[in-house]
């Protein structure tokens, strides 16, 4: 199979990247070679295969959710693109 | 003492504990030899001032007892450094000032040594030579215009070109043991969950670890004592009983039993590697050890498997850079516009890449075909370690399949750069320790590696014949200092 330009568009928008004609043009042709690549796998019949989830043979720990870092509010909003003490600020969203 | 940068890890960890040498003396020297060395682009972000303060304050009440006394260390710009910018190589995180340290960084403080920079890498650590990050390619201290392999490419520089006693790198799917082939230096992947991911910045998080680079096995070893801990703030965190990895070392492995797996033995590897390999073989026999002909037949579908896992689990962990709580932000006319501009000009070309490959194959109507498919794979081949490892110790295989390449020769073309973690991509899959010892040199004189894997938990077991090996191969790194005027 092949990835055309419209899947392209498709993925980025799923992706929040934008692309231009240009960019989706290489894209489309990098991710070609990769998946010509990737297909290799389709040799192998794995229906009767458990998938590999975690090599961790271990079921994830719980812990209490407990606030361990403290006055650290300014330093966070401090790294914002754009702040005003407060608020972390975006662009408008409601018209 | 005027050779104080060729000292290894143990010998300046001596010098400092018998009060030869002060941690100022061996900061400033670091320092020094870095400062000469802006050609091969090791740093992204220096902290010398701050590092000879520390060292004068450790100077002056000297501890020790630590395991890493008034030691200077660069460390790989993955890991999260409280208050000191974190980029990952990344356009996105330029401005990142992290509030909080991995604990992989605490561990290195907690036992004295001292914040030297932070070291080059490809951006979020996702390639093979360096090429990728944002702040420029980084200089194989080997040989000029040579790349020192990635992702961990700053840290494998730094530690060939004596910018830094030791370093951590971190490994997804090679991004220590290739670069520490590429230089002629030792590198360490440890087992999956052995080394906390907390405050690493996350590329693939079911194939991450962090590791020790270093000049040789012992110094390894010893870092690799210092940044294993049971982390309950990392949920992969494996709690099983640490070795003192360097007071247990020891060159005596006779008998062990280690596997030759035939299916590396791939179609096109250049007749050096092989020789390597060869020799590799009769190190090992040299030291005692009894060499086991085995299969591990499922080693020609890692590579692609890596290529669903790795960019599915990026794609999910980079959705958080939307340029509204930290980071880099492009104007846009709305909200979705302003996410999309600042992904796009933020990320560079690879990143973008294997973000569109991970959407992909975890979208709609394609998971079965792909991710889950990956999954199962992964599974077959972790089996066959499994299996190989009830015949074996451990596994011996050539590190890379070439040796270091020269900047810009591969970087257009995606798969040829994929192809070259084709041997240390199986054992990120399997969630196994494996490491990279300097075991030969190619006709150009450049460095080629061998890789010990081992079972889960076993590091012991593979520094010890990576140590035994390292005495009969006895490597010489030759660097002459091209880049210093």
């Amino acid at each position: 199979m092949s990835i055309d330009l419209k899947t392209i568009k498709h993925i980025s928008k799923l992706s929040r990247i934008s692309v231009d004609e240009q960019k989706a043009e290489k894209l489309a042709d990098d991710l070609n070679s990769i998946f010509k690549f990737i297909e290799k796998l389709n040799e192998l019949k794995t229906e009767n295969v458990e998938p590999l989830t975690s090599v961790a043979e271990t079921t994830l720990k719980l812990r209490s959710d407990e606030v361990q870092s403290k006055d650290i509010r300014e330093q966070i909003i401090k790294n914002s693109p754009q702040d005003n003490e407060d608020y972390f600020v975006v662009p408008k969203v409601i018209e | 003492m005027s050779d104080i940068t060729k000292q290894s890890l143990s010998e300046l960890v001596q010098n400092i504990k018998d009060k030869k040498l002060s941690s100022e003396e061996v900061t400033k020297a670091f320092i020094n030899r870095s400062e000469k060395s802006k050609e091969l682009n090791a740093y992204i972000t220096e902290d010398y001032s701050s590092a000879i303060e520390k060292a004068q304050k450790f100077d002056q009440k000297p501890n020790l007892n630590l395991k890493l006394p008034g030691i200077p260390m660069a460390v790989k710009d993955l890991f999260c450094t409280k208050n000191i910018r974190t980029t990952a190589g990344s356009k996105i995180l330029n401005n990142f000032i992290p509030t909080y340290e991995s604990t992989v960084t605490q561990n290195i403080w907690n036992e004295g040594a001292i914040l030297l920079g932070k070291l080059n890498c490809d951006e979020f650590a996702m390639g093979s030579s360096n090429e990728t990050s944002f702040f420029g390619n980084v200089q194989n201290p080997i040989d000029k215009d040579l790349v020192p392999g990635g992702s961990s490419g700053g840290s494998a520089s730094a530690v060939a070109g004596q910018l830094t006693p030791i370093t951590i790198g971190t490994d997804t799917g090679g991004s220590i043991r290739q670069p520490a082939s590429f230089t002629g230096t030792v590198g360490l992947k440890p087992t999956y969950g052995s080394c906390s991911r907390y405050g690493i910045v996350a590329f693939a998080s079911s194939l991450d670890q962090a590791g020790p680079m270093a000049q040789n096995v012992k110094d390894c070893a010893l870092l690799q004592e210092v940044i294993s801990t049971y982390d309950p703030k990392d949920s992969t965190s494996i709690d099983f009983k640490r070795d003192d990895y360097s007071k247990k070392l020891t060159n005596n492995i006779k008998g062990k039993k280690i596997g030759i797996p035939k299916e590396y033995r791939v179609e096109g590897m250049p007749k050096e590697i092989e020789d390597l390999w060869q020799k590799g073989i009769e190190y090992a026999k040299d030291c005692g050890a009894e060499i086991v002909n085995i299969s591990l037949p499922h080693t020609s579908y890692a590579l692609p498997t890596y290529y669903i896992v790795a960019p599915a689990e990026a794609s999910s962990n980079l959705a958080r850079y939307d340029g509204v709580k930290y980071g880099f932000r492009a104007k846009g006319e709305n909200l979705i516009d302003m996410y999309e501009k600042t992904r796009s000009e933020g990320f560079g070309a690879e990143v973008q890449r294997r973000i569109m490959i991970g959407t992909y194959v975890l979208s709609s109507g394609y998971y079965d075909a792909y991710y889950l498919k990956a999954q199962k794979v992964r599974k077959l081949i972790k089996n066959d370690f499994d299996e190989a490892y009830k015949k074996v110790d451990a596994i011996l295989t050539p590190s890379t399949p070439s040796s270091a390449f020269k900047i810009g020769e591969k970087k257009d073309d995606p798969v040829s750069m994929y192809l070259n973690d084709i041997f240390t991509v199986p054992v990120n899959l399997a969630g196994l320790p494996g490491i990279s010892i300097p075991a030969g040199h190619d006709a150009k004189g450049y460095p080629l590696g061998l890789q010990i894997i081992g079972k889960a938990f076993d590091e012991q077991n593979i520094l010890n014949i990576a140590y035994a090996m390292e005495e009969k191969i006895n490597f010489k790194n030759k660097i002459t200092d091209w880049w210093i005027k």
